[in-house]
């Protein structure tokens, strides 16, 4: 048992509109994502196989389908009497509207923070397909004593992500010195994570110094703001690491899926990432399938071709169909002959026969949930 | 004090399976696996939910490690009830000494006191050796129409078949009017499926009477049934015209999940009204990998594929590696096939390791002696060697690794 609880914070909605086609209908958190999951799976699994049993989910908007995905939170062994899952919808007060910030939602939390017996808080968005050893960060933000331990991957900054790319300068010991929004660099960065550990007593701080100041950004309010006066603490995340911030990267996080390197450092066996059962019948493939270099969940039936795609549960691939290049969300039917190349399709989608529609690599086609085409 | 409830179901999962060979030298047969994610019993257990039945006894004898463990709490078969749900019965020390279950009968007898909690009005009878899908509360409104003491499921089968299964002979009106066990010349084609309703008082009489005859073999077949109906009891048949599949045999196992892959089989798992549920493996998607040929086949979460798979079911965490060749087999949980293998007519079991080049099974047609073919079996956590040859109708408990 660990002796220093640790308590789990996830804002689900946090970068929404960095990929609004997909969140019209949803939260960042509930984004389909790798033939089975969805956004929220990968950090929720990586707080449970790091042993934090004490998750609190932030919504703001659009959570019903958050919510029918987690449930009770049983599927990640987070129905509990002590600890488990909460969620947590916005908590207005009398004129305080919806939040405008992360330090906002967490002041509307701020009873649910006081409540928890944990001394330290890990802070996370859902906007990172990886699978990280949470209890490494922790452990160092133990030994360090530092006030936040801010976790980061070596990566290139994508340059016209919608989402805020947030970078640190980090000096040889490892402290974060200086932290910048957006800047104009070239190279490989210190990218950040939207991932950080920090007490609770400093989290209630902040939160209530920065509510009495009518300041929201936690980024600019209080990361750059204190950036030279609180220890910050840089960690490393080794780890294969995916972040979504625009439909660039949506996509091409999917496709990298189809890289078994990835995958491996994904899902491996002793930390699997956990995600709602459905009880789906084996994927069956019929006289004439041709498939190749592509991932397909369980519930399908394939009958046409399937190439270089991600393949959703319970959807249907008619006979001589093509797919190519495509993500094809659960339940979504390919009718006969019909042909697709770099093509995002979201839930429940009919593509009727002979149907025929191109995207481009740089710029793949979006069908909106429920279509008809 | 639990809440009284309608009906409830034991079923009985102590068989041991011993026609299944290596496939059950550590699990009982209901822990088989079957059609790619699930085990027999989660058809009988699905069939229970789907039915409304939410209170089943489980007795358990024979090697219950494995389908304790599966059944758990009975979370995956929405089993986990406040009342009620689903509960393991292995047979318990009592103050007068200790009883394994000796029959059928007898494992319902010694969990009379289970069975009382729920104070149930019917009782259904099931068994975890077979393949179908039911309706229960179909089975107990024709019960209680009937003012039945004991309604038995009943299928029709080939006349020529009829020897090898208890057949009912009945009235017009399906009352039953005699039992045959295997009778070299039916008069009927009606085969019991092993699942009955009973009355619960009826049947907690015939029960206890029943233990205290020395001579009876307390197995509901031979002894309870035969007594019933002697007494002038109201016995029915309940005609089922679906898909019913017993799978006590290599052969029939291999059918069985043949039979998945044949569009014109009705068994239909696709059938979102009537879901099968199974505890799931918690895999990614599979992947076929460039250059790999998947046809005619079930695949599952976590398998990986780069060689040929053809006419095969393929359960969870699977490995075709390059070049290797899977067709009309059934490779079971966890199993590795390597470069070059070549596996045919055969069923895997969990997690074995088919060596590069190895060659295991044979067609049919490539036989001259029609009689020495067989489906190959691989028992579980075997490794077969690199270029090592298996024929057909092995049954392979041990690591072969040497050619």
């Amino acid at each position: 048992m660990r002796e220093n609880k640790v308590h789990g914070i996830i804002f689900s909605n946090m970068h929404d509109h960095a990929l609004s086609e997909l969140t019209e209908k949803r939260t960042m958190g509930s984004i389909p994502i790798g033939g089975r999951y969805r956004l929220i799976d990968f950090i929720l699994s990586n707080m449970v196989n790091s042993g934090i049993s004490d998750i609190g989910v932030v919504t703001k908007s659009n959570y019903q389908s958050l919510m029918d995905h987690l449930g009770s939170g049983r599927e990640w062994d987070l129905a509990r009497k002590k600890g488990g899952i909460s969620i947590l919808p916005p908590f207005g007060h009398a004129g305080s509207g919806i939040y405008r910030g992360k330090l906002e939602a967490l002041h509307g939390i701020l009873g649910y923070i006081r409540h928890s017996q944990a001394q330290y808080f890990v802070l996370a968005d859902c906007d990172v397909i990886a699978n990280i050893n949470l209890k490494k960060a922790i452990d160092q933000h133990m030994e360090t004593g530092a006030d936040v331990t801010i976790l980061y991957k070596k990566d290139y900054v994508v340059p016209d992500a919608v989402q805020e790319c947030t970078v640190f300068e980090i000096d040889d010991t490892g402290r974060v010195t200086d932290v910048l929004i957006n800047p104009q660099t070239s190279g490989e960065c210190n990218i950040n994570l939207n991932m950080y550990i920090i007490s609770k007593d400093l989290l209630e701080r902040i939160i209530t110094d920065t509510s009495s100041r009518n300041l929201y950004s936690f980024r600019k309010d209080f990361l750059q703001a204190s950036a030279g006066k609180l220890w910050f603490q840089g960690f490393e995340v080794t780890e294969e690491a995916r972040k979504i911030n625009c439909m660039k990267s949506f996509y091409e996080a999917n496709m990298d899926m189809l890289n078994e390197d990835l995958r491996d450092s994904l899902f491996p066996k002793d930390r699997p990432i956990y995600t709602k059962v459905r009880d789906e019948v084996p994927t069956m493939y019929g006289l004439g399938a041709r498939v190749s270099n592509s991932l397909v969940a369980d519930g399908c039936v394939i009958e046409g071709e399937v190439e270089n795609s991600i393949i959703f549960r319970g959807v249907t691939i008619g006979k001589e169909a093509k797919v190519k290049n495509s993500i094809v969300m659960q339940g979504t039917t390919v009718g006969e002959k019909a042909n697709l190349d770099y093509v995002i399709i979201d839930k429940d989608v009919t593509v009727s026969d002979n149907r025929m529609l191109m995207g481009f690599s740089t710029y793949p086609i979006f069908i909106s949930k429920g279509s008809i085409v | 004090m639990f809440r009284k409830k309608e009906m409830i179901a034991m079923l009985l999962a102590g068989g041991q399976g011993s026609r299944l060979y290596a496939l059950t030298r550590n699990l009982a047969k209901p822990a088989v696996p079957y059609g790619g994610k699930y085990r027999i019993i989660d058809f009988p257990l699905s069939n229970c939910v789907n039915s409304g039945i939410d209170t089943v006894g489980v007795l358990t004898q024979y090697q219950p490690l494995v389908l304790n463990e599966y059944i758990g709490n009975g979370q995956p078969w929405d089993l986990d009830r406040v009342n009620g749900g689903v509960y393991v019965l292995p047979p318990y020390q009592k103050s007068k000494g200790s009883d394994w279950y000796t029959g059928t009968a007898n494992a319902i007898y010694q969990n009379i006191p289970f069975i009382e909690r729920y104070d149930p009005d019917y009782v259904v009878i099931l068994s975890g050796d077979h393949i179908y899908k039911m309706d229960y509360s179909k089975m107990l409104s024709y019960h209680k129409k009937n003012n039945a003491d004991c309604t038995i499921a009943a299928l029709e089968v080939p006349m020529e078949e009829a020897p090898r299964f208890g057949i009912m002979n009945c009235n017009e009106d399906m009352s039953i009017y005699e039992f045959e066990e295997k009778p070299p010349q039916p008069k009927s084609n009606l085969a019991s499926m092993g699942i009955y309703i009973f009355s619960w008082k009826k049947l907690k009489k015939y029960l206890e009477e029943d233990e205290q005859d020395p001579s009876s073999s307390k197995d509901f077949g031979k002894n309870i049934l035969p007594k019933m109906l002697a007494d002038g009891q109201r016995m029915f048949a309940w005609p089922f015209d679906g898909y019913w599949k017993d799978v006590g045999t290599i052969d029939s196992l291999w059918e069985a999940n043949m039979d998945l892959l044949d569009p014109k089989v009705p068994l239909e798992l696709r059938d979102q009204s009537w879901k099968i549920y199974a505890r799931n493996p918690i895999m990614p998607p599979h992947f076929v990998a460039k250059g790999a040929v998947v046809q005619d086949s079930m695949v599952t979460e976590g398998c990986k594929i780069e060689g040929t798979v053809d006419f095969s079911v393929l359960f969870a965490g699977v490995t075709v590696e390059q070049g290797a060749i899977v067709r009309d087999s059934i490779i079971m949980p966890g199993s590795v096939v390597k470069a070059g293998a070549v596996v045919e007519y055969a069923i895997v079991a969990e997690d074995c390791v088919i060596g590069e080049g190895a060659h295991v099974g044979k067609r049919p047609e490539e036989m001259e002696d029609k009689d020495a073919w067989g489906v190959a079996v691989i028992g579980a956590g075997v490794t077969i060697g690199d270029k090592v040859e298996v024929g057909p109708k092995a049954m392979v408990e041990r690591d072969i690794l040497e050619v």
